[in-house]
């Protein structure tokens, strides 16, 4: 069943079109992964779907609801955690929690149990009663999802939810939303990290320039770009004559050199070219290092958008 | 769901962190007490401190009201803090009811600081005592929906600070609050009858000590005008401008 439709939806500012005219939806129980280098749309999109924005044309639909008719229904029903904090400085995290289940009509005493549930559960007990202010970013992030959380949302949207913030505490979040995922909450997410998408999701759209160039599911995006994978050497001694053992050995495969020691031998299935280790070693070449490289969602974003990833946070510069 | 439970949360919070922190206590306090003390070591005597009492407490309203919402929201806003109440399931019009009503309670207390000052020099025992209640909650609604409105219009703290003074300052002047709107010249008459203060100082003077000009129910419908139009003005606007 699906709990977001998105018809031909179209958002412009005066002359910019941040949409254009996307189409997509997103099941019950599914993290949908909205892809996109810097400025394509991503923020924007969430904006309208959470009601910060208001649709230029086109239809949005949330867990049977029309936009705008019936947007505050929908918004019962929704979690949104934005790229930045939104929270209370002034108030601590505990207030923080118990503030934003009010909003949602929780009365005093369920609230109060949530929000110490939601602290404990994102390891922010310690700090209930300390003032937002004072938070890392990390644990502001944190805080901010769990105050997304309060009222236990069907669907919960994230805008860049790891951006900027230490390993440990971006690593928690990822399983947090794996197991809110696995409890049935549905998960909407924007990011430009396409391993996190790759972690994450079951199904991804690409959004580039406003527009949706391509979803499906991880699966079949992954299948697109087949079985080919590399094996990466790092050697002992002369890279180069060792590159020529392989390309004689290998003389179907692509073999090359980086210059720094190690060697990448390309091929279509793992078993062609995993007897590559064998003939460096009878070649008297020592194996130091070994790595297999499989296909990446990366490699399906550089195919179908032709925007290598490096170039994701540069585009078209700002969030949009 | 029960809006009483966010609509009694967001006063509740407002009232916490904003009106009541001792810094903006001070300012609902030594504001009125200074303008109250000025005029009555100028004035020294019974009549002119009773005929004072009402502008001085119009204008604590005005002052206290308009500055701290124009500039809580504003600041809410510039912090993203006011998204997340955007995105809860709270109508429009409840939601800036909340975030009003903190002001208005906030003003209500200000009008109190020259009013205990007053009863002490003024003998206050023929005032009308419910049209005081009245005036003094339409004042703080006016200015408060005025507050509002400037909140909605700018984006800057500084701009709200600005854009207050813009239509608090003329009001000291022309809404008869230290001489009648009578000595102010013929051209200008006009624009005091179209300022809200006007009829909220002129009903104060009625109910304290029956001075008034107007007939109170002509300014208790002024002051109830005003401030359905200002905060009909405030909700269109904030439509447009806060959900992009």
């Amino acid at each position: 069943m699906p709990v977001i439709e998105v018809e031909e939806l179209e958002k412009s500012f005066g002359d910019v079109r941040a949409v254009d005219g996307i189409d997509f939806s997103v099941q019950e129980g599914e993290i949908f992964g909205f892809l996109g280098p810097n400025g394509a749309g991503k923020t924007t999109t969430i904006n309208v779907l959470t009601g910060l924005a208001r649709k230029t044309a086109g239809s949005v639909r949330v867990l049977g609801h029309f936009y705008p008719r019936d947007l505050r229904r929908a918004q019962e029903g929704i979690g949104v955690v934005p790229d930045g904090s939104n929270l209370y400085p002034e108030l601590s995290g505990k207030e923080n929690l118990t503030f934003c289940g009010s909003l949602y009509g929780i009365r005093k005493e369920e609230r109060e149990r949530r929000a110490a549930e939601l602290l404990d559960q994102f390891g922010l007990s310690g700090v209930a009663g300390r003032r937002f202010a004072t938070y890392s970013k990390g644990m502001k992030r944190k805080l901010t999802i769990a105050a997304a959380l309060i009222h236990r949302p069907r669907v919960l949207f994230l805008d860049e939810p790891t951006s900027g913030i230490d390993v440990a505490s971006a690593r928690q979040i990822r399983r947090i939303l794996e197991r809110l995922n696995c409890n049935g909450t549905t998960v909407f997410l924007t990011t430009h990290y396409i391993e996190e998408a790759e972690r994450l999701c079951h199904r991804v759209a690409f959004i580039v320039d406003g527009r949706i160039v391509r979803v499906d599911s991880l699966n079949l995006l992954l299948e697109e770009v087949g079985d080919d994978c590399s094996l990466q050497f790092a050697v002992g001694g002369d890279a180069a004559s060792a590159r020529e053992v392989l390309s004689e050995v290998f003389p179907s495969h692509k073999a090359s050199a980086t210059g720094d020691g190690q060697l990448l031998l390309r091929g279509e299935r793992l078993d062609d070219i995993i007897p590559a280790v064998c003939a460096l070693h009878d070649a008297g070449v020592t194996v130091q290092e070994v790595r297999l490289l499989r296909p990446s969602l990366e490699d399906v974003f550089v195919r179908v958008t032709g925007i290598e990833a490096e170039e994701m946070t540069a585009h078209r510069g700002g969030g949009s | 769901m029960n809006v009483w439970i966010p609509f009694l949360s967001i006063l509740q919070k407002d009232m916490r962190a904003y009106y009541l922190k001792p810094p903006n206590i001070s300012w609902g306090i030594i504001f009125p007490v200074a303008w109250t003390l000025m005029f009555f070591i100028r004035s020294g005597g019974d009549v002119e401190i009773r005929e004072l009492l009402p502008g001085v407490m119009a204008l604590s309203v005005l002052f206290g009201t308009t500055s701290m919402l124009a500039v809580t929201i504003t600041f809410e806003k510039r912090s993203r803090a006011f998204e997340r109440l955007i995105l809860a399931p709270i109508s429009l019009p409840v939601l800036l009811a909340a975030k009003t009503s903190g002001a208005i309670v906030f003003g209500i207390i200000n009008s109190a600081v020259p009013l205990l000052f007053g009863v002490w020099f003024v003998d206050l025992s023929a005032a009308n005592w419910s049209m005081v209640i009245a005036a003094v909650v339409l004042i703080a609604a006016t200015s408060t929906f005025l507050g509002l409105m400037i909140a909605v219009s700018v984006r800057e703290v500084f701009e709200a600070q600005t854009f207050s003074n813009f239509f608090r300052f003329p009001m000291v002047f022309l809404c008869g609050l230290f001489f009648p709107v009578h000595h102010l010249p013929l051209f200008l008459q006009p624009l005091s009858y179209a300022l809200p203060l006007t009829y909220g100082n002129d009903l104060l003077r009625e109910a304290l000590w029956g001075g008034g000009q107007l007939h109170p129910l002509l300014s208790l419908a002024a002051l109830t005008a005003f401030s359905v139009l200002l905060f009909y003005i405030s909700l269109r606007n904030a439509r447009r401008r806060w959900i992009i």
